[in-house]
């Protein structure tokens, strides 16, 4: 029996490179993940390693607001000048010295722009000299307060040499500097991991980057000869007591990348989603291919019946098929996966400017997860083929192999009671407890449901879309093919509709949100021109304070109202609050409803927060800044959390013990009379020396912080292009397969003058109509589901419902353009079949 | 003169395989077929009858010699021109699978005109619908009609366009006597009444007493001809060939 089998395997090999193909790709996206991830994974373990490798033991102060890798920027509490002495007078420290390193300083290069990163910090510094890695590359360390140096990777970003004057934006507006000094790092290298970093002297760095002299943010203590690391770190923590944390090198670097590495494990899981998608989608061809292998080999299953093999051997047999091809496929997909990853690390490294990747390593996860993955799915969706070719009677060995046409009703009533199960999910997942989970089994299950639906819909769509193209007779002869056999037409859309349906449904949400937000901007904001960069990275721009002031200056101004931003304990628990210069102003510039304006001990607060939180007017609240000491405030107002841009609003006093001290937004309102294109030209000259920063009219800054959404967009049109992609494999097999099944008839319709042109648009019209037929069907679920999404949001503001008519109308478009593609191989095929041999073949 | 001719073979040869696999179907066939004769083809299994028609046909190339449909040479025509030459010129009835499953009776008997993007002429269609008597299984498809329906189907296809000449290869081979006898009196009618041209190719010699000729293969070579043939005289020449053999 497994002779046989392995036989018809390779007999059929051709045919089964288009469904092994399907499992490649997608056991690709799971190795390639994998592999990118523990590459990347390692690559930040040498970086960190290294980076940390001059360091005994670091002392820093416990931070006083935690914030992990993910949710932002950990702010560094400063320490005490004086605490450098305190560690240098521990036993066993050899030396000790005050280390300002902190993100945030950007050098304007010579065009006159930031120098922008892709991910790696922009360290400002002190100079405390050269260490083992660095060396100098041309000049010297700066040692007046006006003389900077700065890492090779800055200097060539930059364009900038030795003797040039250069502008810094830290904390402190714009300052001038001189360039006198270059280094590099060993083996050649510009920089550590692409980090952009920029030394001043002490004092100089102390004012530039934490706003004060005489503090530092870390502490480096080197052992003294013949102590350890950690016996060193112990002695200085018990010096020190518990307000520090005192850790060796070691500890930083793996602290580090194991926070790297978090980030690393929700894109891994991210892209893992992806190729589960892909998988899914090729499990509905898998399924179809067996399907018609089963199909066509009805007469040989029923001879090995009829010579005795049992409905146990037979399911074997095909599962055993299924079995090799899911291997053969999952060992291929996982040599492309290794390809990808490595193409993926290296896309990278060259993106983050400088990161130096690891050799790429293929670990056990990617190995196992892609055999596993592989062969599971080939043999699951191969089951219900197999079951069905176990109860071929024997006696069909002597029938002729007409497939006869079962009734749809049983597949229809469970794909009605399947969707409804889903779309109950879905619900609960939506509206009940917000659980991704559930959402994502929900849409899985509808997807299913709908699949089992589809053959009963295609009769009169295929129909109907088929009626468009009935105008040639190739095209009616496709059309009628098509609808040949609902249940391969739709498996073979349903497959396409899988990846239509996520990418309109993802479209569908985050349009509605963007228009909702946009909405509610220009009806509730009444501020004509607003000041601001772009407010999307975990960093956004500055500008100087003092702009907030000139604007209000300018003739035909109202209001003007500065934002600060930052995340606070309150009462223990962090929030993302806003701090304002004038409460009272903002609202004005906002248009809220009037508030007071805030004294540097009181807050107002949404009623929402208030609500949640416990809070009312008179309610005494405990704040922690990421610096300084704690403080109290009055709630002395509360308001509408939609009229106000922000939930949670502090006096300007706060901002000094914010990470960021600057304004990142401000709001100008116009006086009656003014026009927009009076002030705001006055008003871009007041940031023209922040080239992060821009003023612009309300709809372009809102614009411009949406478009953020476009991009997301695009990401998911790109990652599940894969999935669509095997959906159009299916499409050529299917088609591949039916002009083989077909052969006798279309050696009959050239015998009777169909000529070769004909025939290969008879083929293309059958798979026009299956690919629209799938985009058809996507784009209705998808819109479906999007539109379900949109509403279970509603009460999160998300008013409208945006549809992506231009979308969808491409994807259709798409979808016919994939249809001729799809028919090219396989219309030519049959337009290549000799005539007479067509119509001998049986 | 060529022009009265409907189909003409000149000195044909067909050749299949190479070396010890090589196999001479035909050697020197020259046969030519009147217009409005009715014609069977007949001799002992594998003497080249599907060949020869193959080859008068257009569907297959010969190794050598010339063939002429009408005044056409179809020997050395590109595919699109035979193409044509098939969907204009010839009529097809084979043995079976002659209709496409996905089409009424009625659309498979007007598919020729409908790819050529031509009209079927109203008055010949009422015409060969009344003679194929199928009245109301026009509209029903291929696998609701019994086998004798679906080759009067076949036969009103080939008739429809009106070909210089139909090629049919044992029509009735899988039919009863009486559905045969139908079919055959049907293809009779037509070469008498509308002066249509017919080859058939059949091993039953009653068959072969409703054409006007037979022509005897044996072995890739014609040996012998009948004109007016009854069934008796058909046997006889049966017979005789078989002592040759
Ligand atoms: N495609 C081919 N390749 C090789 N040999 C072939 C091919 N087609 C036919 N032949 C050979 O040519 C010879 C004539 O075959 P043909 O089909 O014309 O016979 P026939 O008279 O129609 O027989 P039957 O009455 O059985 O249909 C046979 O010996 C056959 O084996
Ligand atoms: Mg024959």
């Amino acid at each position: 029996m497994l002779r046989a089998t392995l036989k018809s395997l390779l007999a059929r090999k051709l045919r089964l490179v288009l469904s092994g193909l399907a499992v490649v790709l997608g056991v690709m996206f799971v190795a390639g993940a994998f592999v990118t991830t523990d590459t990347l994974g390692r690559t930040f373990d040498k970086l960190f390693a290294e980076g940390y490798s001059q360091v005994d033991v670091a002392v820093t102060a416990k931070p006083k607001v935690a914030v992990s890798e993910m949710e932002g920027e950990q702010i560094l509490t400063p320490l005490p000048a004086s605490l450098v002495d305190q560690v240098a007078a521990v036993p066993g420290v050899a030396k000790a010295t005050g280390v300002i390193s902190d993100d945030g300083a950007r050098v304007i290069g010579s065009d006159g722009k930031v120098v922008t990163s892709y991910g790696p910090p922009r360290i400002g510094m002190n100079w405390v000299g050269t260490d083992d890695l660095m060396q100098m590359r041309s000049g010297r360390g700066p040692e007046k307060d006006n003389e900077i140096a700065v890492n090779e990777a800055v200097a060539k970003a930059a364009g900038i040499k030795v003797g040039d004057q250069v502008g810094v934006l830290t904390q402190l507006p714009k300052q001038t500097f001189t360039l006198v000094g270059v280094w590099g790092y060993t083996n050649d290298r510009d920089s550590i991991g692409g980090v952009q970093e920029v030394a001043f002297t002490t004092p100089q760095a102390q004012r530039s980057m934490l706003g004060k002299t005489g503090v530092f943010t870390q502490i480096y203590a080197d052992s003294a000869d013949g102590r350890t690391s950690e016996a060193v770190r112990d002695q200085i923590a018990a010096r020190l007591g518990s307000d520090y944390e005192v850790k060796t090198g070691q500890q930083l670097a793996d602290e580090s990348s194991a926070e790297f590495k978090d980030a690393l494990g929700f894109f891994n899981n991210i892209l893992l989603g992806f190729a589960g998608v892909a998988l899914f989608v090729g499990t509905f061809l898998i399924l179809n291919t067996f399907s018609i292998i089963v199909a066509q080999r009805t007469r040989e299953l029923a001879l090995m019946r009829a010579l005795g093999a049992g409905r146990r051997q037979v399911i074997g047999s095909v599962l055993v098929e299924a079995f090799v091809i899911g291997l053969v496929a999952a060992v291929l997909g996982l040599g492309a996966g290794v390809g990808v990853g490595a193409l993926l690390v290296t896309l990278f490294g060259s993106m983050s400017g400088g990161l130096d990747p690891a050799t790429v390593g293929v670990p056990m996860a990617a190995i196992l997860s892609s055999l596993i993955v592989g062969v599971v799915v080939t043999v699951v969706a191969a089951v219900l083929p197999a079951v069905r070719a176990s109860r071929i009677s024997p006696i069909a060995a002597m029938q002729d192999v007409a497939t006869p046409d079962r009734p749809l009703t049983k597949v229809t009533v469970t794909g009605a009671v399947i969707g409804a199960a889903g779309a109950a999910l879905l619900g609960v997942g939506l509206y009940g407890n917000d659980s991704l989970w559930l959402i994502l089994g929900g849409v899985l299950v509808t997807f299913i449901g709908v699949a089992l639906l589809t053959p009963l819909i295609s009769k009169p769509v295929v129909g109907a879309l088929g009626r468009l193209f009935s105008w040639s007779v190739p095209g009616r002869l496709g059309r009628l093919n098509s609808g040949r056999n609902p249940r391969r037409t739709a498996i073979t859309a349903a497959a396409l509709m899988v990846g239509i349906a996520l990418v309109t449904g993802v479209t569908v949400v985050i349009g509605s949100v963007k228009q909702s937000i946009a909405t509610t901007a220009e009806t509730t904001v009444k501020a004509e021109i607003v000041i601001g960069g772009d407010q999307n990275g975990p960093r956004p721009p500055v500008f100087d304070e003092a702009v907030l002031a000139r604007a209000a200056a300018i003739p035909g101004v109202r209001a003007v109202g500065g934002v600060w931003n930052e995340q606070v304990l309150l009462d223990g628990e962090r929030d993302y609050v806003t701090a304002t210069d004038n409460l009272a102003k903002l609202a004005d510039a906002f248009g809220s409803p009037p508030l007071p304006a805030l004294k540097s001990d009181q807050m107002a607060v949404s009623t929402e927060v208030a609500a949640e939180r416990g809070w009312a007017v008179g309610t005494v609240v405990k704040a922690q800044m990421p610096r300084g000491e704690e403080h109290r405030y009055t709630v002395v107002a509360t308001y509408d959390e939609e009229r106000v841009p922000g939930a949670i609003m502090l006096p300007k006093a706060a901002t000094k013990e914010f990470g960021l001290t600057q304004p990142i937004v401000g709001f100008v309102r116009l006086a009656d009379g003014a026009t927009v294109s009076q002030v705001l030209p006055q008003v871009k000259a007041l940031v023209a020396d922040s080239p992060e920063v821009n003023a612009t009219d309300r709809s372009s800054f809102v614009d411009q912080q949406l478009s953020t959404f476009d991009t997301v967009i695009l990401m998911v049109q790109v990652l599940l292009g894969l999935a669509i992609l095997i959906a159009v494999l299916g499409v050529i097999n299917t088609l591949a397969l039916s002009v083989l099944e077909r052969t006798r008839e279309l050696g009959l319709l050239r015998a009777v003058g169909l000529g070769r042109a004909q025939t290969m648009r008879m083929v293309t019209v059958e798979a026009v109509v299956i690919s629209v037929f799938g985009a058809l069907l996507g784009v209705v679920v998808g819109s479906g589901l999007g539109a379900a999404v949109v509403q279970a949001l509603e009460g999160e503001g998300i008013t409208e419902l945006v549809f992506p008519w231009s979308q969808m109308a491409v994807y259709l478009g798409l979808a016919a353009l994939v249809g001729v593609l799809a028919a090219v191989l396989p219309s030519i095929k049959a337009a290549r079949l000799n005539v007479l041999a067509a119509i001998a073949h049986d | 003169m060529i022009g009265t001719k409907a189909a003409r073979a000149d000195d044909v040869w067909k050749v299949y395989g190479k070396e010890e696999a090589r196999v001479v179907a035909l050697r020197g066939v020259s046969a030519s077929f009147e217009r409005g004769k009715f014609t069977a083809i007949m001799g002992p299994s594998g003497s080249g009858k599907s060949t020869l028609m193959h080859c008068l046909a257009g569907l297959d190339t010969v190794t050598r010699g010339t063939v002429h449909i009408g005044g056409t040479e179809v020997t050395g025509l590109n595919d699109k021109a035979l193409t044509k030459l098939r969907r204009d010129r010839v009529g097809f009835i084979f043995q079976q699978f002659n209709l496409l499953p996905t089409l009424t009776a009625a659309e498979n008997i007007r598919l020729p005109l409908d790819i050529a993007g031509k009209k079927p002429d109203p008055q010949w269609w009422d015409t060969v619908i009344g003679t194929v008597g199928l009245g109301d299984r026009l509209n029903h498809r291929p696998s609701q009609l019994s086998g004798g329906q679906q080759q009067r189907v076949a036969c009103a296809r080939a008739l429809m366009s009106r070909p210089d000449v139909i090629f049919a290869d044992e029509p009735t081979g899988n039919l009863d006597s009486k559905a045969g006898a139908e079919i055959l009196a049907f293809l009779r009618s037509s070469v008498l009444e509308h002066g249509q041209t017919i080859v058939m190719v059949t091993h039953d010699p009653v068959a072969a007493s409703y054409t006007d000729r037979v022509v005897f293969l044996a072995d890739g070579e014609i040996v012998a001809e009948l004109e007016n043939p009854t069934p008796e005289s058909v046997l006889e020449q049966m017979k005789a060939g078989e002592v040759l053999v």
